[in-house]
């Protein structure tokens, strides 16, 4: 553990890039690095790659280019065995045959262990995900939950550095998932592990990563904490891919340094910050979140533009209230707004004027 | 143990027991189920069930000596074994013998004397047709016809014979036969037939399995991991040898394998083998086992084929990823999976191969013939008891195996599609 920690990356993919079919790239010069005890969510729509990469990883798809490297060694030719990666799949793939107790016994017994450092291993691994009492059942004999469980002590017990889960949780409900959310998180605080979880629940990626990496079409779009990938989406795909958001077409009236005036095809004017937007004149898709989306005066900055809107809908979610307003002669943009004691409730119809703050205000490409 | 208590004494609105309320509700369906089922039950057991039963009826039951020759069967039984025959027990065969010319049945008699005694028959036949000169005292008129009346051993057959019911037909099947005083022996060593086949068709099946199991399994794997149109085309090569006629097939068998067949004509023409040291692959023992596993292979195939298929290849990476070799991956994780696969076709084949008689028939030659030849052999030659013994015992056979497959295995894991 002491000679890897000196390595920043623990993992590096450098220019990788996979064909399945040899006429069109699934992956496309995929550039990542991952240090030691990350935790790196991939997100994407389906298709996008990510199952694809994780594949190359763990050693079941060769890359058509470029390298992978683990812990400063390149593991092109290491078959899958050697690579010492820990893995939880979708469909957990316990072994039917075997009981949960040989399930784990498994890996150690092809690492050649004693039957008894086995045991303690097992018994460590299972009371790790509180499943102690399970060792002598068979995987059909347990729950959903419970076979998660089993699957990730199982992928833990051999003591890998890394551990890649592909949608581990996608075939729970939503309440069981997200306590195996935290649970996750938790073994991966405690363990010191390095993690990589593959996912396409936005959610999913915002708690429990420490990175995410935003997959689309066999790139990488954005790799960033989470904070910085909701707040500060690099280009419209983030943008729009996670979270709800506001977007309003326009062009470039004037660009200077951080603050970029936009003009919207009604002939209005709003006020954002220029992201991948270079010289006056081009288009670009403006993005703002319901919630950074302010209608009393007094919230917004000094001489911010502002845009009439009328209220088409309000509906109450308990805590928080959803305006979707009629704006710049287009429908559908929305508002949100902390349901306290004493906040505007606004009707549908009413004029009202919205304002934000220009670093809120994303101008992006179109 | 609350719970218990508590169901007893539930009860419907009404105040009826919740159990018999259910039952009510259930015995309509059951009738139904029940009707619906009923043509083909009937069809079971007047085409399966009957007729098995029939046969192992016949097995044990031959009244040919004993409905023809009532008189010295009743003396026989009169008088314990081993009692030589008096001048009364002479003029009861010489009274049966005339009654039997009369209805033309000696033969009959004759035959089932034989099975226990070879060469009765012509004994029988040969008295019956000059048993109207027969004149007290009988004893020496019937010796006068052939000595052999005087043969305690005839005298022990006719004994056995005067039963309707015997073992006899199974002794047979076993290569015994009784002794004059009543024992048991084995028959001489050069007629000891049946036992030898019906080891060598066991083991012959076994060998034909296996071959079909090697040969199976990675083409069932294959299949099972093709993509979909791919696997389409190699499963209809599979079942293609079910599209052609059995016959079509074993000649195409023999134009292949025969000694001048094309497979000789092209390893001599390759230089392979001498003109002289063709292979012989036909008539005999391999032609057999070849075309038997040929015909055999689908059997195998589709039953592995529809276990493997449900496999979900995260297996095999799970235990990949957990650190096994290809190997370790496939001797603990893939292998035991598909042995539900494996029993069933297995059994599946080897209960075929047991029981098949025509491939054996055509391409067997000497050595390669299989027990269901032999009881082909005494259908023909209506035999019937001795066929449906020898019926018996291999469906004994087979069912010992289910049984121990039971108890190794488990029928229930068995999977056949
Ligand atoms: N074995 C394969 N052979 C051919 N094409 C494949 C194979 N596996 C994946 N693909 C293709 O590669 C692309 C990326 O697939 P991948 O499984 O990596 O997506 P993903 O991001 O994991 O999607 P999902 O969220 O649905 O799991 C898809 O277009 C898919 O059709
Ligand atoms: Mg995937």
């Amino acid at each position: 553990m002491a000679a890897a920690a000196q390595s920043d990356a623990f993992v590096a993919f450098e220019h990788v890039q996979k064909s399945y079919d040899g006429v069109s790239l699934v992956v496309k010069d995929l550039n990542l690095t991952i240090s030691k005890g990350e935790f790196l969510t991939m997100l994407g729509p389906s298709g996008s790659g990510k199952t694809t990469c994780l594949m190359m990883l763990a050693g079941f798809e060769t890359a058509t280019h470029g390298e992978i490297t683990l812990d400063g060694r390149p593991i092109n030719q290491v078959p899958p065995h050697k690579r010492g990666i820990g893995m939880v799949f979708q469909n957990y793939a316990l072994f039917p045959h075997m009981t949960v107790g040989e399930n784990l016994s498994f890996p150690l017994e092809v690492r050649g262990m004693g039957k008894s450092q086995r045991d303690e291993k097992i018994k460590r691994a299972l009371d790790m995900v509180q499943m102690g009492a399970f060792a002598n059942r068979r995987p059909a004999q347990l729950s959903g939950g419970q076979q998660q469980r089993i699957a990730l002590a199982r992928a833990l017990v051999f003591d890998p550095q890394l551990v890649l889960m592909d949608e581990p949780l996608g075939a729970l409900d939503k309440q069981l998932r997200e306590h195996m959310q935290f649970e996750i998180k938790h073994l991966h605080e405690s363990l010191g592990i390095t993690v990589v979880y593959v996912t396409h629940d936005q959610g999913e990626a915002l708690t429990m990563s420490d990175r995410i990496a935003v997959f689309n079409d066999g790139r990488i779009q954005q790799l960033a904490p989470p904070a910085d990938l909701y707040e500060r989406p690099d280009n419209s795909f983030v943008a729009g891919f996670i979270g709800e958001n506001n977007k309003l077409l326009g062009t470039i009236e004037d660009l200077s340094g951080d603050r970029a005036l936009v003009r919207l095809p009604t002939g209005e004017l709003i006020d954002a910050t220029p992201v991948n937007v270079r010289e006056k004149g081009q288009k670009t898709l403006v993005s703002i979140r319901p919630e950074r989306v302010e209608f009393k005066p007094s919230m917004m900055p000094e001489g911010a533009h502002t845009l009439d809107a009328v209220v088409t809908e309000v509906i109450y979610m308990g805590d928080i209230l959803r305006a979707v307003l009629r704006v710049a002669g287009q429908d559908g943009f929305v508002m949100k707004m902390r349901n306290t004691q004493g906040q505007t409730r606004l009707a549908p119809g009413e004029a009202i004027k919205v304002g934000w703050h220009p670093q809120d205000a994303r101008a992006l490409d179109p | 143990m609350t719970d218990l208590a508590a169901n007893a004494l539930l009860t419907t609105a009404d105040g009826r027991p919740l159990k018999s309320a259910l039952a009510a509700a259930q015995v309509r369906a059951k009738r139904r189920a029940f009707l619906l089922v009923l043509p083909l039950l009937l069809f079971v057991l007047l085409t399966f069930v009957v007729p098995i039963g029939q046969m192992l009826h016949r097995s044990v039951y031959h009244d040919g000596f004993s409905a023809n020759a009532p008189a010295v069967s009743a003396w026989l039984a009169a008088h314990p074994a081993g009692t030589a025959p008096d001048e009364a027990a002479y003029a009861a065969l010489a009274e049966d013998f005339k009654a039997m010319k009369a209805a033309k049945t000696a033969g009959e008699a004759g035959t089932r004397v034989n099975y226990t005694l070879p060469e009765s028959r012509s004994l029988f036949t040969k008295t019956a047709r000059v048993a109207d000169d027969l004149a007290p005292p009988y004893r020496e008129a019937l010796l006068a016809v052939d000595a052999k009346w005087g043969d305690p051993l005839v005298w022990e057959a006719m004994r056995s014979a005067s039963s309707a019911y015997t073992s006899d037909f199974y002794l047979s099947g076993l290569d015994m036969e009784r002794t004059a005083d009543g024992g048991i022996e084995r028959v001489p060593p050069k007629e000891r037939i049946y036992v030898y086949l019906y080891l060598k068709t066991f083991a012959l099946s076994a060998l034909i399995t296996f071959i079909c199991l090697l040969l199976a399994f990675p083409v069932a794997h294959l299949l099972a991991t093709l993509p979909m149109a791919k696997a389409n085309l190699l499963m209809i090569l599979v079942l293609l040898p079910f599209w052609t006629s059995l016959l079509v097939r074993t000649t195409s068998w023999m134009v292949l394998l025969q000694g001048q067949g094309v497979v000789n004509n092209t390893l001599v023409a390759l230089g392979l083998i001498k003109d002289e040291s063709r292979l012989s692959m036909m008539y005999n023992q391999t032609g057999t086992i070849i075309v038997m596993v040929h015909i055999l292979l689908p059997f195998m195939i589709l039953p592995l084929y529809s276990v493997m298929r449900v496999i979900p290849p995260s297996y095999a990476r799970a235990a990949r990823s957990l650190g096994a070799t290809s190997w370790t991956t496939f001797r603990r994780i893939y292998l035991p999976q598909t042995l539900p696969g494996i029993g069933a076709g297995a059994l599946l084949v080897f209960i075929l191969a047991v029981g098949y008689y025509i491939t054996p028939a055509l391409v067997g030659g000497a050595d390669g013939q299989l027990f269901s030849n032999l009881i082909q052999f005494h259908m023909t030659k209506s035999n019937w008891s001795m066929a449906a013994a020898l019926s018996a015992m291999l469906l004994l056979g087979v069912l010992l195996l289910y049984w121990l497959y039971d108890r190794l295995v488990g029928i229930d894991k068995l999977k056949l599609g």
